[in-house]
C-alpha cells in the first residue's frame, strides 16, 4: 500500500492506494499540530511508502514521509487519475488558488498561484460565510435563491467583510450578498485562468470544488464544461500516493 | 570559516561618532550575522577563496567604513549612489570612493514608512529608512548622495532625502536617441564638476584613463566569474556569486578585482577537474529582473535550498553592472567622456523605452550560462520591470524556456508561497 498525505492550511488529507486504485481516505482539520494529526491518521496503515504534499510537506518529510512533491504536481497527478485527458486544472484550497497547465502527456508546463493574501481562496469564502451567518454547505446553495443583483468589489478579506456589513445594513438579502461574494471570487479565478489560457474543459479540485454554486458560476462564465472529481479535496493526497507508485 | 565563530564585528565607538542609533544597530548587526551564518556558512563545498568575502561581510560595518573615513580625512570625496548609471570612473579619477548605499532589508522599512507612502518600492523605502533611522554607517559616512531619475519613487524621494543628507540628482533620459545622449553627456559633466568641487581638484586625462582601467579590470573580473558559472557542475553557488556582486558595490575596486580573480583561479581548477557545488543533474536557473541589494538573498536561498543552482543574475546587481567596458586607449578628455557616456547608454534598464536589447541580453545570458529555466524577479511597485516582464515571458514562450515570474518584497511573509512555486518550477524543469 502507498500513502499520499496532503498537509494543507485548513485540513490534512490522506489517500491510500493499492494497484493504482484508491482504497481508503481520511480528512481532518489541521489543528494546531498538523504533524501529530498526520501521525494519528497514519497509525492504522503499514504503507510501503509515504509521499507528502501541501504546506506541511517539509515538516512531514522531516518526521515520517519518504519524499515530498509540491501541491502543483500532486494535483496534476490526481486530476489526471480521474480525467486522463485533462489539460487545465483549477485548485482552490484553503490558502491558495492555483491554475495548472499540462501537456498532452500530463506534465506540468505552466502554473499560476494567487498572491500572498487570502483573496480568492477557500478561507475567503469561509470568512464571508461566517459574516453572513451561513454554514459552509449552505453558503454554496444560497446563491441559487438570489433574485437581485448586488456587487462586492473588494477582494481583500478585510475590506470585503466591511462591504458585506454595509450591504446587510442597506437591507440586501443574504442570498444576494452570498451570490455577489461567489461571483467576485469567480471573476478573480477566471482572470487567473485567462492568463494561462486553456482548452475546452477544466478540472476543478480542492475543497472549494464542493461548492455547487462555484462550479455552476465558473462553467457559465467560462462557457465550458467544469469537471469535478468525486473527492475534489483529496486530489492532492491522491496525486501524492500515485507518485509513490512511480518510484518503484 | 565555521558558522559557530562567525560574527559581524562591532565598532560602537566609531558608530557613536558617526551619529548612529547604536543600540538599534547592535540588534541589526546580530541579526545580519545570524542570517549570514544560516544562509551562507551552512553551504557545503564552498570555494576556499570565499574567505575574503566572508571577511568583507564580517567587516561590513567596521573595516570598510574605517577605510572610507580615512579617505575622507585625507580630503578625498566619498559619494553614495543607488544605481549603476552613476559613473564611478569619475569619482575614482578624482581620488574618491564610490559606495552603493544600503537598501535591501525589511528592518529599515518601518523607519521610512513614518514619512514616505507605504505603497512604493521596498528598495527605495529601505534605503530612505536606513538614513532616517541612522542605522547605516555608509549613509553616515558619505559626503553626499548622487541619485538619479530612473524611477518616480526614487526621483521624488531624493527631494525628501536631501533634508537628511545632501542629495544631488543626475537626470537619466528615458529614451536612447542622439539628443538623449547629448543630455546625458551634459549630466556626466555636471557630475564631474560636483565631484571636482568636493575633491578640491580637477580631473585630468591621465586620472580618467587610470580610473577607466581600474573599473574595466573590476568588470572583467566579474565577467570572468560569470563565465565560469556556465560550467556544469557549477563551481560556485548562485548565493556566493550574488554576494560577490553585492560586495562589488562597496569594496575597494583594485583589491576587489584581485580577490575575484584569485577566486576565479580556484574555480577554473574546479571546472578543469569537473568539480562543483552541486550534482550535475541539479536544475540550472537564470534569475532576471530587479536588483537584489544586500542582504536580500531570499530567492537565491529558496532556489538553492530546493536543490537547484542559480547560474546568473541578469540584473543591476549582476551582469548589467559589468557586461560593458570602456575603450582604454582614447586620447583627450572629450573622447574619454564620450566613450564613457556611450558605455553607460548601453545599460539596458527597464526605465528606458523601448528596451528590447534587454530581452536579447536575457536570451544571450541564458544560453551562455547553460541555464534550464528563467525566474523573473520584480520588486513590488517596480512598474517598469513588472510591465517589461510581459516581454520576458513572451521570450520564454517563444524559445520554450521554462519560466516563473515572482513579485515580492523584503518581508518574509510570502516565503511559504514562494517555496511552493519555486519547487513546482523545479519539478517542471526536472520533468
Amino acid at each position: 500500500m502507498l500513502i499520499g498525505i496532503d498537509l494543507g492550511s485548513r485540513t490534512v488529507k490522506l489517500a491510500a492506494v493499492r494497484d493504482g486504485i484508491l482504497t481508503d481516505f481520511q480528512l481532518s482539520e489541521s489543528g494546531f499540530d498538523p504533524h501529530h494529526q498526520a501521525l494519528a491518521m497514519l497509525a492504522r496503515y503499514q504503507p510501503r511508502r509515504i509521499i507528502a504534499t501541501g504546506y506541511g510537506r517539509h515538516l512531514a518529510h522531516k518526521h515520517f514521509a519518504d519524499q515530498v512533491i509540491t501541491e502543483i504536481k500532486a494535483h496534476a497527478l490526481g486530476a489526471r487519475h480521474s480525467f486522463p485527458e485533462c489539460r487545465t486544472i483549477l485548485d482552490v484550497g484553503g490558502q491558495d488558488s492555483k491554475v495548472i497547465s499540462l501537456d498532452a502527456a500530463g506534465r506540468v508546463v505552466n502554473f499560476q498561484m494567487n498572491d500572498k493574501c487570502a483573496a480568492g481562496t477557500g478561507r475567503f469564502l469561509e470568512i464571508m460565510a461566517g459574516s453572513l451567518g451561513y454554514g459552509l454547505a449552505e453558503f454554496g446553495e444560497a446563491p441559487f435563491n438570489s433574485y437581485r443583483e448586488v456587487e462586492i468589489n473588494s477582494m481583500c478579506t478585510v475590506f470585503a467583510e466591511s462591504e458585506v456589513i454595509s450591504l446587510k445594513n442597506h437591507g440586501s438579502a443574504p442570498a444576494d450578498i452570498a451570490r455577489a461574494i461567489h461571483l467576485s471570487v469567480v471573476n478573480r479565478l477566471v482572470n487567473m485562468l485567462n492568463r494561462l489560457g486553456m482548452g475546452d474543459s477544466l478540472v476543478f479540485t480542492g475543497g472549494v470544488a464542493r461548492n455547487r454554486f462555484m462550479v455552476a458560476a465558473l462553467a457559465e462564465k467560462l462557457g465550458m464544461e467544469v469537471l469535478v472529481p468525486e473527492h475534489p479535496d483529496l486530489t492532492g493526497a491522491l496525486g501524492a500516493a500515485l507518485h509513490a507508485g512511480t518510484l518503484d | 570559516m565555521s558558522s559557530a565563530n562567525f560574527e559581524i564585528k562591532a565598532y560602537p565607538e566609531m558608530w557613536e561618532e558617526l551619529g548612529m542609533d547604536v543600540p538599534r544597530f547592535e540588534k541589526a548587526r546580530l541579526m545580519l550575522g545570524e542570517a549570514y551564518s544560516k544562509t551562507y556558512l551552512s553551504q557545503t563545498n564552498r570555494p576556499a577563496k570565499m574567505a575574503y568575502f566572508d571577511e568583507m561581510i564580517s567587516e561590513i560595518h567596521g573595516g570598510r567604513v574605517k577605510e572610507l573615513l580615512a579617505a575622507k580625512a585625507a580630503g578625498h570625496p566619498v559619494v553614495g549612489t543607488f544605481c549603476v548609471y552613476i559613473p564611478e570612473e569619475i569619482v575614482i579619477a578624482a581620488g574618491g570612493v564610490c559606495v552603493g548605499l544600503c537598501g535591501g532589508s525589511q528592518g529599515s522599512v518601518p523607519d521610512a514608512e513614518k514619512i514616505l507612502p507605504r505603497n512604493i518600492c521596498p528598495m527605495v523605502k529601505s534605503a530612505f529608512g536606513f538614513k532616517a533611522g541612522r542605522i547605516c554607517p555608509y549613509f553616515q559616512a558619505v559626503d553626499f548622495v548622487y541619485g538619479e531619475t530612473t524611477c518616480d519613487a526614487k526621483k521624488k524621494t531624493w527631494e525628501i532625502l536631501d533634508r537628511l543628507v545632501p542629495t544631488y540628482v543626475m537626470e537619466i533620459p528615458q529614451m536612447k536617441r542622439e539628443r538623449d545622449r547629448v543630455l546625458w553627456l551634459a549630466e556626466v559633466k555636471d557630475f564631474q564638476a560636483k565631484v571636482e568641487e568636493v575633491a578640491g581638484k580637477s580631473i585630468f586625462e591621465a586620472d580618467l584613463a587610470q580610473a577607466i582601467r581600474v573599473m574595466n579590470e573590476k568588470r572583467r573580473a566579474l565577467q570572468r566569474l560569470t563565465g565560469l558559472r556556465g560550467a556544469n557542475p557549477a563551481p560556485i553557488s548562485g548565493k556566493d556569486a550574488l554576494l560577490i556582486e553585492q560586495i562589488a558595490f562597496y569594496d575597494e575596486p583594485v583589491r576587489f578585482a584581485a580577490q575575484v580573480n584569485e577566486l576565479c583561479d580556484e574555480l577554473a581548477e574546479r571546472v578543469a577537474k569537473g568539480e562543483g557545488v552541486s550534482e550535475i543533474t541539479a536544475p540550472r536557473v537564470l534569475i532576471s529582473g530587479t536588483p537584489m541589494a544586500l542582504p536580500n538573498w531570499k530567492v537565491h536561498n529558496l532556489v538553492e535550498t530546493a536543490g537547484a543552482v542559480v547560474v546568473g543574475e541578469e540584473s543591476c546587481i549582476g551582469t548589467r553592472y559589468f557586461k560593458d567596458l570602456i575603450d582604454e586607449n582614447l586620447p583627450g578628455m572629450e573622447a574619454q567622456l564620450g566613450a564613457l557616456t556611450d558605455r553607460y547608454m548601453k545599460i539596458d534598464c527597464s526605465c528606458f523605452t523601448p528596451n528590447d536589447e534587454r530581452i536579447d541580453q536575457i536570451a544571450k545570458e541564458y544560453r551562455a550560462a547553460k541555464a534550464q529555466g528563467i525566474i523573473h524577479y520584480s520588486l513590488q511597485f517596480c512598474h517598469t520591470y513588472n510591465i517589461e516582464e510581459i516581454k520576458v515571458r513572451e521570450l520564454c514562450e517563444r524559445e520554450n524556456i521554462p519560466y516563473l515570474s515572482i513579485e515580492s518584497d523584503y518581508s518574509p511573509e510570502d516565503v511559504g508561497q514562494l517555496q511552493t512555486r519555486i519547487e513546482a518550477f523545479l519539478e517542471q524543469i526536472r520533468g
